[in-house]
């Protein structure tokens, strides 16, 4: 349903070109969990941002975001604003940034659906109330007039996600939806998106670095580590045997809250510098396993995993 | 072996090597200087303001005559014998009076820079100040400034001047600051912004933990993050004074004859225009314009290279 | 070490006020905390976001006001509005940030930035022991000396973050405030600067307070852990049992919630249903009642007393009753 293929985003800076995301490619099926993991700055979310064609000014892309046969990287803006309206909806990171502090909750579910569909004001309430129940926000009717700053963090994170369902949209990119929320209220909105995601049958895109919610979540995962993708699985497979020295790195250094033992396994050293295109593996200068060949050659992905050095050798 | 070398030259081992040599480290001044240097338009800006600036200090020794001699050979005759002219030492003629126009340029413009100079950036820095005080402590301080600020913004500025002149005179040092009391507000606004949004970094509650007073903080930890600021915000109001002080003369309340600035000198130019001695607001304008467009430009050079934004 | 009996700490408003005159509102941060700490030992905070973690740790620090309530440190009791006893705390008790990049101030060089507390703390000390020292400190977080030119931009989170903890440590301080100091990292990151922090506490025997909202960090990290609710301390045990057998209702809730990074295992989350309270306008009852699943008709009366129960300190009246009957293990033994 979507592709992504041979992807690059590059910034243009002060200081040069900065390589957020290079030759990236992944595919969504129809009904499906995609976990997006892997570090702060691997170029998560500027995926979604292109997909969603709202990347920065100052970005440069190349290759090419296939939804429903058609090149989103070459689509007008018109057609644009109808996909993102209908088809495909996003849930920032920080909910106060998607919504307007100014106007209340009712205008801002209703607004989207009036303009796009055409939806009577009436039918849109209907619908808006729907979706707020939909979410869980106990006694919708009364809190559909009020105003963002009226709600606590977790309620207006769900306020979001009722705002992405309201025209049913095929796909869900959620950024880091619960990053900035605790534990409890985390396990409600994951409760609320699987929901929402068996019920309604839309593919969702969730972006994390948190392990956890993907182990009880997604599907299948896609592992970025430098803007590029260094292992994508099924999660249970990924789990159970990690293909990728990044990947078991990251899975070692999750702290077990059953077993702590003495030192957390922390992966050594500093994420890359994104001022070069990569030439060799950009895990190399971390990477437990790093061998010559590594740090000349630039693995590709093959059987869903960029690593020069077979399974077995990893440690 | 040509092949080795290139992979070497691209080994990512290399590229690291080379890359953690070349960031050294610069400071936010050095690069903003870098990118300054980048921007020919600003550069050449700065060079002809070198060139006023001396054209002021040293214009004087190239002239025959000062500025309040009267000539009394052309006083009279001045649309025939009074234009720009080599053999009687009036490079720019002379004014209505018959008193040379190259040295009362010289003079006017080093009026209106020395106005621009100090009363531009001491105003900034008053304003600043009350600023980042207002913003740091908040509360009644601040919406007392804050009121001051909206209650002066609404007198007319020119009152000041009318007043000042009936009181006190009209010399230099006069004008310069009549024109810094009316501008503390400048850079008021901007400054405090900037402030309290920066006193809410965590870097102020680790000052904070070191027992530093509010005061040491204000200027020890805040003031250097502030300055880029002050900086781009002095080089908008420069010409702005410079503006103010020409209108001002323009308007008859300002500098006191035989002392004169670029703005008195477009104020008499252009009451004696239709006279045809277009020279008398020629000059001062030429001179007056380059003025304001290098310092336009510096200003925008400085916001490029200075406007953690832009980038 | 450390001692914080009964802390309360409020805000006034004054955006809420209707007119110029009226009164300002008052935000009940923290209400009623006390937690003991010896040296060598962590005690870990938790809590949902909004709940006061950060105004506790900083009330502590001085950098918010304690309404009421005694902080005592090494034996002597703190009194906030004394200069001299203020610099004894601060000599003492040094604090590191969450947000790694903006607790450095961006046009200090790093070696600046290190040197700065020992300028404060240890006045007797020479322009070149001051650079020695601060460069040494750089070098025991893992920063190489040679960098310490640089500006706080040029490093990454991780980074900035082992030199905030520099700049705390430098002056050999004998507790550290730590508030979230690893919620803005990632967990490869995460991992270094936790296990960096364990190895300088055992160094120095630094007695840590730490904030953080990653229960498997804090459980890994902490001796004793203490949950928090609207400000209110809801359940305070060693850190194994609390993990093991919570108590308290919104404890369990809590660790019942928390993801396990292992697609075999489902965790049954245990929703909570129901508003939080105004933090202006505090119920007199139990602060979790709305949203307990057992809440009966006296917790909305009182609050409940902190309880002593297998170890753990708790306030509910579930466990209040509980240990009055005997314990149905006994009965059956
Ligand atoms: N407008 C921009 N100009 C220059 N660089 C940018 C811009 N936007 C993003 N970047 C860079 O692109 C890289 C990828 O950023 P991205 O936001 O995708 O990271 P992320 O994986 O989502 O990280 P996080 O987990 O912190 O959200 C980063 O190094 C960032 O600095
Ligand atoms: N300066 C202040 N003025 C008014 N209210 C404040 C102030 N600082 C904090 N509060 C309020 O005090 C309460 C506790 O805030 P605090 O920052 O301590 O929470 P926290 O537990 O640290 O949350 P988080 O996990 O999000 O950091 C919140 O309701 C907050 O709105
Ligand atoms: S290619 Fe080499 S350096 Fe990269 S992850 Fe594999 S073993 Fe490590
Ligand atoms: S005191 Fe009552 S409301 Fe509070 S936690 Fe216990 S049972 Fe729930
Ligand atoms: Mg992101
Ligand atoms: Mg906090």
């Amino acid at each position: 349903m979507l592709s992504v293929e041979n992807l690059h985003i590059r910034f243009r800076t002060g200081d040069g070109l900065v390589h957020a995301v290079n030759d990236v490619s992944f595919s969504v099926d129809a009904g499906s969990r995609l976990a997006v993991v892997g570090e702060s700055g691997s170029g998560k979310s500027q995926i979604a941002l292109a997909i969603m064609g709202l990347l920065a000014k100052n970005a440069e892309v190349e290759g090419r975001i296939m939804w429903d046969g058609q090149d989103l990287l070459g689509t007008s803006n018109r057609e644009m604003n109808r996909i993102r309206a209908r088809e495909i909806g996003i849930i920032f990171q920080d909910p106060m940034s998607s919504l307007n502090p100014y106007m209340t909750i009712e205008r801002q579910l209703t607004e989207i659906v009036e303009h796009h569909e055409g939806m009577s004001r009436r039918a849109a309430r209907a619908r808006a109330l729907e979706v707020m129940d939909a979410v869980r926000i106990p006694d919708a009717k009364a809190r559909l007039r009020a105003y963002p700053h009226e709600f606590s963090g977790g309620m207006r994170q769900r306020i979001v996600i009722a705002m992405a369902l309201m025209c049913q949209p095929k796909l869900i990119l959620a950024d880091e939806p619960t990053t900035a929320l605790d534990v409890t209220v985390q396990a409600q909105i994951m409760q609320l998106l699987q929901d929402v995601q068996s019920d309604l049958g839309t593919s969702v895109v969730l972006i994390t670095h948190d392990l956890g919610v993907v182990a009880g979540f997604c599907e299948d995962v896609l592992v970025l580590y430098g803007g590029r993708v260094m292992e994508t699985a099924k999660t249970m497979a990924l789990f159970d045997q990690p293909g990728h020295p990044y990947t078991r790195g990251l899975l070692r250094a999750v702290p077990n809250i059953e077993d702590p033992s003495d030192a957390l396994t922390a992966i050594p050293g500093s994420p890359p510098n994104q001022h070069r295109f990569p030439v060799a593996c950009p895990f190399a200068p971390r990477c437990a396993d790093v061998v010559d060949i590594c740090r000349e050659t630039l693995p590709q992905l093959r059987d869903g995993r960029a690593c020069l050095r077979p399974i077995e050798e990893l440690t | 072996m040509i092949g080795a070398v290139k992979r070497r030259l691209n080994s990512a081992t290399f590229a690291d090597e080379r890359a953690g040599e070349m960031v050294a480290s610069r400071s936010f001044w050095a690069d903003a200087g870098r990118r300054f240097l980048r921007n020919r338009m600003a550069v050449f800006s700065v060079g002809m303001l070198s060139v006023l600036v001396l054209f002021a200090i040293f214009g004087n020794l190239f002239s025959r005559w000062s500025f309040e001699e009267i000539d009394w050979n052309v006083l009279g005759r001045i649309k025939q014998d009074g234009g720009p002219s080599l053999e009687n030492g009036h490079w720019f003629g002379v004014d209505e009076l018959g008193r040379d126009l190259y040295a009362r340029v010289v003079q006017g413009t080093r009026t209106s820079l020395l106005v621009g100079i100090i009363a531009g950036p001491v105003s900034v820095i008053l304003g600043a100040t009350l600023g980042a005080l207002s913003g740091y402590y908040g509360g009644r301080f601040d919406r007392t400034v804050l009121g001051a600020y909206t209650i002066w913004l609404a007198i007319p500025y020119i009152i000041f001047f009318v007043v000042w002149q009936a009181f006190f005179g009209r010399s230099m040092s006069q004008m310069i600051l009549v024109i810094i009391l009316v501008n503390w507000t400048a850079g008021l606004l901007i400054v405090r912004g900037q402030v309290m949004m920066l006193k809410n970094r965590e870097f102020v509650d680790a000052a904070r933990m070191l027992g530093m007073s509010d005061l040491a903080i204000i200027f020890r930890h805040l003031a250097p993050n502030v300055l880029w600021v002050v900086v781009i915000y002095t080089s908008l109001v420069i010409p702005e004074v410079i503006m103010m002080e020409s209108l001002v003369s323009f308007l008859g309340v300002g500098i006191q004859e035989p002392n004169t600035s670029l703005g008195a000198l477009l104020s008499e130019g252009a009451s004696t225009m239709t006279f045809g001695t277009l020279w008398q607001l020629g000059f001062p304008a030429a001179i007056f314009v380059l003025a304001q467009v290098s310092l336009f430009y510096i200003g925008d050079g400085l916001r490029d290279a200075l406007d953690p934004k832009e980038r | 070490m450390l001692s914080v009996q009964n802390a309360y700490v409020e805000f006034r408003v004054a955006q809420t006020k209707k007119w110029p005159w009226s009164p300002a509102g008052v935000v009940h941060a923290v209400n009623g905390v006390s937690f003991d700490l010896e040296a060598g030992k962590t005690i870990g905070i938790v809590g949902e976001s909004g709940c006061g973690k950060s105004t506790l740790i900083r009330s502590v620090a001085g950098l918010a006001p304690l309404v009421s309530g005694t902080v005592t440190l090494d034996g002597e009791q703190v009194e906030y509005g004394n200069r001299a006893s203020m610099q004894r705390l601060r000599a003492t008790m040094q604090m590191i940030f969450q947000d790694p990049i903006a607790s450095l101030n961006p046009r200090m060089t790093i070696r600046e930035i290190v040197t700065e507390p020992l300028t404060f703390f240890r006045p007797e000390m020479g322009a070149a022991d001051r650079k020695a020292a601060a460069l040494a400190m750089l070098e025991r977080v893992g920063i190489p000396p040679a960098q310490a030119n640089r500006f706080p931009h040029e490093f990454s989170g991780g980074q900035c973050q082992r030199i905030g903890i520099a700049r705390a440590l430098v002056a050999e301080p004998k507790v550290l405030l730590c508030d979230e100091p690893v919620s803005a990292l990632d967990v490869s990151i995460q991992a270094q600067v936790v296990n960096l922090l364990k190895e300088l506490q055992r160094e120095m025997g630094l007695a840590l307070v730490f904030v953080a909202h990653d229960l498997g960090v804090v459980r890994h990290i902490s001796d004793e852990v203490l949950v928090m609710y609207m400000g209110a301390q809801m359940e305070r045990a060693p850190a194994a049992d609390l993990v093991r057998a919570p108590q308290h209702p919104y404890a369990k809730a809590l660790l019942s919630a928390v993801p396990v990074p292992d697609p075999n295992v489902r965790i049954a989350p245990q929703m909570l249903e129901g508003d939080l309270p105004s933090p202006m306008d505090l119920p007199p009852g139990c602060l979790f009642a709305s949203r307990c699943p057992h809440a009966m008709a006296k917790c909305i009366k009182a609050r409940p007393p902190m309880v002593q129960r297998k170890g753990h300190e708790a306030a509910c009246y579930l466990l209040d009753d509980a240990s009055k009957k005997p314990e149905p293990s006994l009965i059956d033994g």
